[in-house]
């Protein structure tokens, strides 16, 4: 049976997408059948950053509203045989969602894939409800401020209680913390939330820290997924939440100030 | 104690309930002159039964629309023919002050024995047992509350065994008992009771009020037991603080 994550905040641009991206191809890595739904209808940038934006014929919305099938929109990514995106519409907006036509689709990816990974919108209206509501698994992805962490807070809630798996009255939605553009040295400045406080505040398991990392934005303007950039610290990173998320117990890194290695203390600059 | 005292302490009388056998003339018509005629023939037929007859006049038969009635000639005109009027039975004003104005007792209108079922009368004579205090179980929540959601122990006390995020709010008629952090509000006795507390592992409130006295978290902060396990009751109008 296929998994349901979604991967929400609440909170825009902390990184859901770049996330979704990151953990949709690293299962397919691994070898697992992966779909990565982009459901911020109207502002899409899934494919994007996937780098899929010149194939995308039908989206979503065309699926929901049966122009075309499943099969049909879903795009295959040129990279990993196991991995695809159904992109968003553009030209619609969040309105064009409803939940029997997510549930078919939900449903459809369900019988074809092993993880269904969905992108969730900003905020904690429809498009962000109609993400999560039929999610087994959360991904709440949280940058270290304190207007981030009370959107996550808020958007833990409303897993709590507003989902599917909480209204038929099931085993509540797993929930992840992902911490993201997280800067050891400026928490240690005091000018950034450490993990301890972010855990300590929103009390569930740690998933995983992703470095701030030069990597992203990269990463992001070629349309590769950071995760297939295994020299950088957020690649890393998000292979290790990878690893978590599948269940291996794997060491937190990139928590500490790094000390300059030999190398960069010879010739000085950034990575 | 002396002996006066002793035997004052000595019962000289007891109380005692019974059944007695009492005649009752029950009036349907307000016509002193035929009842005095009818009543002479009656007597007649049986004179020892009559004499010194202790009597109740039910006058709750009387139609409702009569003239006013004269209770003392209709006692004298009883008396004259040997019965003695103990009490009437009314339920008119006028009847019941007559009553009154000759120091006579009155009695509640037809006895229960001879009433008829009504059946809509019956619940009015029933007394209406006050209704015992509903038992509410406390409210107990394991998982954390989160900002936005809103917790309310209606009649009862609210027991959370999680952490309560900035922005949750908890509120209850009875206590609030917090075994996680508490960030967010909490508002115990919100139907104006006094008596009820808030108690926390971790004061980080938000805000903390008792039967609608509060304390922002302005004000909490500058606490010496900011962030230690605490209990706040009320007294007077000073939420007090204190140390658990």
């Amino acid at each position: 049976m296929a998994k349901i994550l979604v991967v929400t905040s609440g909170k825009g641009g902390v990184g859901k997408t770049t996330t979704s991206a990151a953990i949709g191809t690293g299962l397919a890595l691994r070898g697992h059948k992966t779909a990565i739904v982009d459901f911020d209808v109207g502002l899409r940038n899934l494919d994007l950053i996937m780098g899929c934006e010149r194939r995308v014929v039908y989206d979503f919305i065309n699926v929901i509203n049966g122009d075309a099938t499943l099969t049909q929109a879903l795009i295959k990514d040129k990279r990993l045989e196991n991995l695809y995106v159904l992109a968003a519409s553009q030209t619609r907006d969040k309105d064009a969602l409803n939940i029997e036509g997510v549930e078919k689709v939900i449903n459809e990816l369900k019988a074809n894939f092993e993880y269904v990974i969905c992108d969730s919108p900003a905020g904690i209206e429809k498009g962000a409800h109609l993400a999560m509501y039929f999610a087994d698994e959360a991904i709440v992805v949280t940058n270290p401020e304190v207007s981030s962490v009370r959107d996550s807070d808020r958007m833990l809630g409303l897993l709590a209680s507003k989902s599917r798996r909480a209204e038929s009255g099931e085993a509540p939605i797993k929930e992840h913390l992902l911490l993201t553009r997280y800067n050891p040295e400026r928490v240690t400045k005091g000018e950034m939330l450490g993990v301890e406080d972010v855990e300590e505040i929103l009390s569930i398991r740690l998933l995983g820290v992703i470095p701030e990392s030069q990597a992203v934005l990269k990463a992001s303007n070629q349309g590769v997924p950071v995760i297939l950039d295994d020299q950088s610290d957020a690649g890393q990173a998000y292979s290790d939440a990878v690893d978590r998320l599948l269940g291996k117990e794997v060491a937190h890194r990139f928590l500490d100030v790094k000390k300059p290695g030999f190398l960069q203390r010879l010739f000085g600059g950034r990575e | 104690m002396s002996q006066a005292d002793l035997l004052d302490q000595d019962p000289v009388f007891q109380l005692k309930g019974s059944m007695l056998a009492i005649t009752i003339l029950e009036l349907t018509g307000n016509d002193l002159e035929r009842l005095d005629r009818q009543l002479a023939s009656k007597v007649e037929q049986a004179p020892q039964f009559f004499a010194n007859a202790p009597l109740v006049l039910a006058l709750d038969k009387l139609p409702a629309t009569g003239s006013d009635l004269d209770l003392p000639a209709l006692m004298a005109l009883c008396r004259k023919h040997g019965l003695r009027t103990l009490a009437i039975r009314a339920g008119r004003d006028d009847h019941i002050a007559a009553a009154g104005a000759l120091d006579l007792p009155v009695l509640p209108p037809s006895g229960a024995r001879e009433r008829p079922l009504e059946p809509a009368a019956r619940p009015a004579a029933e007394p209406a047992r006050p209704a015992e205090p509903a038992h509410r179980p406390t409210r107990l929540i394991t998982t954390p509350i989160r900002g936005g959601q809103q917790v309310y122990a209606q009649g009862a006390d609210l027991i959370v065994m999680a952490a309560v995020s900035p922005g949750a709010e908890l509120l209850a008629d009875g206590h609030i008992h917090v075994y996680g952090p508490l960030r967010g509000r909490a508002l115990a006795g919100i139907k104006g009771n006094p008596e009820a507390r808030i108690f926390c592992q971790q004061l980080g409130a938000e805000m903390i009020s008792i039967a609608g006295q509060y304390k922002v978290a302005e004000d909490l902060r500058r606490e010496p037991l900011w962030g230690q396990p605490v209990q706040i009751a009320l007294s007077g109008d000073v939420l007090n603080i204190t140390r658990l």
